[in-house]
């Protein structure tokens, strides 16, 4: 029988967790306001409010069992919205880098500019295709571009990193309107002059305006800095005339349009297959750096999740510790409200009410050291491109939220059984206890 | 060793409060198990060979190709033993989401050679010298891509057009699927190696130049004055390359995908310091409510000492016995998570530095938790304890 009911009360908790984690707020907002309710208005719900006045009055009294509660579930809670929030950071980077009104073509199949080529003449046709958009002068809005990768130490391992440099075309600037000179002056095209993004500059040495880069044994020199809010800031950029002289490259590695429309993309793509001498795909912006963030987006995420789940199990064990030895200290108490009347069910109550606030109290904690801690912190990893892209991690709302409802799940899963031993406490021992 | 058993009987003195103890021990060491694994896949290259291989590059960028002129060159140089070549391809197999799962290079001769640590069938050996367009392709990426002996696979997306068809798509035929030789050397096998011929002639540009090189040296204790010899002989042209040991070579390839020591040292920080804070507790109540106890020990002749060393040794016990438990879990563990994860990830297993580190871990948060509540049992007065003051 005993058995039974430990079962029973298991798949009451992996129910819950699994509600708690499917279910939208404004569901649970709706359990907590009929929770409410019931505490507020009916008989029971008055009993479980005043036991778990109780209850919780007498926490400092343990404080350092309670502190076990509050911090395990912030450990839990502030490791998984600091991984989280590096999978997010990575993945908006990428995404705002792209937009749908943009496209980019590359060679077919090729699934990085790295490994594409767009021949000269490729570009030459794709610039009359219909679809593009035009700037004052009727020139199409397009930019052929190079991506080189250049040997630079880094400033926070001293040791070499991969630098990408992007060659770009005299119409890149207003291509992508987002990105702005903050601070020397743009790179004049025919000269070995480069620019250099914000993110770059702050993960890289040497990167200073003013400064030489060499690259390809060449000495370049460093006249501006750009800001971008986007991956373009883990580059440094250069005109793609001189960049492909330098490497002596025959062609281009990619074209960037900005199209009329984005219904335009139709077209654009339907007269890109319709010409033979084209073998390039053009996707929007937005679909390729969307792409480009998954795997190591979910990757993040999955071992984000792993590492919480364990430590939560861990903290689960911490709770159930503290709340049975909660109901063993205050067993005589129990035992009195049960002898002068409050039913099973609002003393379970108000046990399991103590347990979600402690919870709660943590999960707040955790997720308030990590938005301290991480929020904005900048690294960086190796992109597609072989390079390196920067960006920071970012403790978005929904994260903390994310955060607050394992804290809650590991309250609950830590405090059902506590409460129901609460519960079935029998009166007459219990009374008789010293 | 004598008092084990009173040691042990108060430890299970609470059987619950004990287990669920164990139990937050034993997640917190699975983790640390699991972490450690990680964090020396990052940080420690696990082949041996390593040492005695050079891996020459470009010293511009890894984009840059090297002449094919420098290979009697480099063979010429005193101190070395072997030369190969390389060169990376970038394509995938069927989907464009395949791209990490496994990779391919163009290998010169002798490479296999070079590297005892694929393992390859005789046979297959001897198939892959015979076909032009033979290729073999390590055990993981075999079985997640489903690719089997005798099929012809086309890779697409590579950088390199083929002049043939003057597409970017590339056909392969399977002769082989290699095996790395230990089991901390999985990691080689996400790889397809083929033909060197097949490749250059292949290619509509790039013909006569590699990758890389890699250079055995006859001692590994010489490699660093071989590998300044081969960066002389390009010193000041426009194709200079750098030489380091492969195991250097590939410690900076993992630094450029992140600080991933100092990511797990952070998690693990958390992780103990909670941990710390829990078996605390528990040791803090389980004292606290043996106060008595301890007394009549103490009556009985017991001096403060041995009732310091019985509750330190109690508190050690439970971390190392829930820690224990955890880390051979983690063990059991990994190379199940490792082929769920269809050759994505790559943990090496545990190894005695990390079973090492884990029980130096054990014994100083078992110190760390039972000194406190240890110096209560110590200092109590027979008197007050029994009257229960």
């Amino acid at each position: 029988m005993k058995v039974l009911i430990n079962l029973a009360i298991l798949i009451v908790i992996a129910l819950a967790v699994i509600v708690l984690v499917v279910v939208p707020w404004p569901a649970l907002a709706a359990v907590l306001v009929l929770f409410g309710a019931w505490m507020g208005l009916t008989r029971s719900g008055r009993q479980a409010r005043s036991a778990a006045r109780v209850g919780i009055a007498t926490i400092p009294q343990r404080l350092g069992a309670a502190a076990v509660v509050v911090v395990g579930i912030a450990g839990v809670v502030g490791v998984l919205v600091a991984m989280l929030a590096m999978a997010e950071g990575f993945r908006q980077t990428l995404q705002q880098t792209g937009d749908v009104q943009t496209a980019i073509v590359l060679r077919g199949g090729a699934t990085a500019e790295l490994s594409s080529s767009v021949m000269r003449d490729e570009a030459t046709l794709i610039q009359q295709l219909p679809g593009i958009a035009r700037d004052t002068d009727d020139r199409p809005i397009m930019s052929p571009e190079l991506v080189v990768v250049a040997n630079v130490p880094k400033k926070s391992s001293g040791t070499d990193a991969n630098l990408e440099i992007r060659g770009v075309g005299e119409q890149a600037f207003v291509l992508r309107p987002n990105v702005s000179i903050v601070a020397g002056r743009s790179f004049q095209p025919g000269l070995r002059e480069l620019i250099v993004g914000k993110g770059a500059l702050a993960q890289f040495t040497g990167l200073e305006p003013g400064s030489t880069l060499s690259l390809a044994n060449q000495d370049w020199a460093i006249v501006g800095v750009f800001e971008s809010n986007d991956a373009h800031e883990s580059e440094v950029w250069g005109d793609v005339e001189t960049v492909s002289t330098t490497y002596r490259r025959q062609g281009y590695q990619s074209v960037t349009v900005r199209l009329a429309s984005p219904q335009t993309l139709d077209q654009f793509k339907a007269a890109i297959a319709s010409d033979p001498r084209l073998k390039v795909e053009a996707k929007t912006t937005l679909d390729y750096y969307t792409a480009q963030s998954e795997d190591l987006t979910r990757m993040i995420r999955i071992i984000g999740i792993v590492i919480g789940a364990i430590m939560a199990l861990g903290a689960v064990f911490g709770a159930l510790n503290t709340m049975y030895a909660a109901v063993a200290t205050r067993a005589r108490e129990i035992a009195t409200l049960r002898a002068i009347g409050f039913r099973g069910l609002p003393v379970a109550v108000s046990v399991l009410l103590e347990t979600m606030l402690l919870a709660l109290g943590g999960g707040i904690l955790g997720a308030l050291v990590a938005w301290l801690l991480f929020n904005n912190y900048t690294v960086s990893t190796l992109g597609s491109n072989f390079s390196q892209v920067v960006f920071a991690f970012k403790v978005s709302p929904v994260l903390v939220w994310d955060g607050l409802k394992w804290a809650l799940a590991i309250g609950f899963a830590g405090g059902v059984f506590p409460a129901v031993r609460a519960a079935r406490l029998p009166v007459t021992t219990a009374l008789r206890e010293l | 060793m004598k008092y084990l058993h009173l040691i042990w009987a108060a430890l299970f003195r609470r059987k619950t409060r004990t287990v669920f103890t164990l139990l937050s021990v034993l997640a917190a060491f699975l983790l640390f198990g699991m972490l450690d694994a990680v964090r020396t896949a990052f940080t420690a290259p696990p082949s041996a060979a390593g040492v005695s291989r050079l891996f020459v590059g470009s010293r511009v960028s890894i984009i840059q190709s090297l002449p094919q002129s420098l290979l009697p060159q480099i063979q010429a140089l005193p101190g070395v033993d072997e030369v190969t070549y390389a060169n990376w391809f970038g394509g995938y197999y069927q989907d464009p989401k395949n791209v990490n799962v496994m990779f391919q290079i163009a290998i010169g001769p002798q490479y296999l050679d070079m590297h005892p640590e694929f393992v390859l069938p005789p046979a297959q050996r001897k198939a892959f010298d015979e076909t032009r367009a033979g290729a073999v392709i390590g055990d993981t990426a075999a079985r997640a891509l489903g690719i089997k002996v005798g099929d012809r696979i086309p890779i697409r997306g590579s950088i390199f057009t083929n002049k043939d068809s003057g597409e970017t798509t590339w056909t392969f035929d399977i002769v082989g699927i290699f095996k790395a030789a230990e089991e901390k050397q999985r990691g080689f096998e996400n790889q397809l190696l083929f033909r060197w011929d097949y490749f250059d002639e292949g290619r509509a540009f790039g013909e006569g130049t590699v990758g890389w090189y890699i250079v055995r040296v006859s001692d590994p204790g010489e490699s660093e004055k071989v590998a300044a010899a081969i960066d002389a002989l390009s010193a000041n042209s426009d194709h200079e390359t750098s030489s380091q040991t492969e195991q250097a070579a590939n410690l900076a390839f993992m630094k450029q995908i992140g600080d991933i020591g100092l990511i797990v040292g952070a998690i693990m920080a958390a992780v103990f310091f909670t941990l710390i804070l829990l078996t605390g507790n528990t040791m803090a109540q389980a004292v606290r409510e043996r106060i008595p106890e301890l007394a009549v020990l103490k009556t009985l002749g017991f001096t403060n000492r041995s009732v310091l060393g019985l509750v330190l040794a109690e508190s050690v016990l439970l971390v190392v016995l829930g820690g224990a438990i955890g880390l051979a879990l983690a063990q059991v563990m990994l190379p199940g998570l490792n082929a769920a994860s269809g050759g994505r990830v790559n943990f090496p297993p545990i190894g005695a530095s990390t079973w090492l580190l884990g029980l130096a871990l054990m014994v100083g948060i078992g110190l760390v938790v039972g000194v406190l509540p240890a110096l209560r049992g110590m200092r109590l007065r027979i008197v007050d304890a029994l009257a229960g003051r």
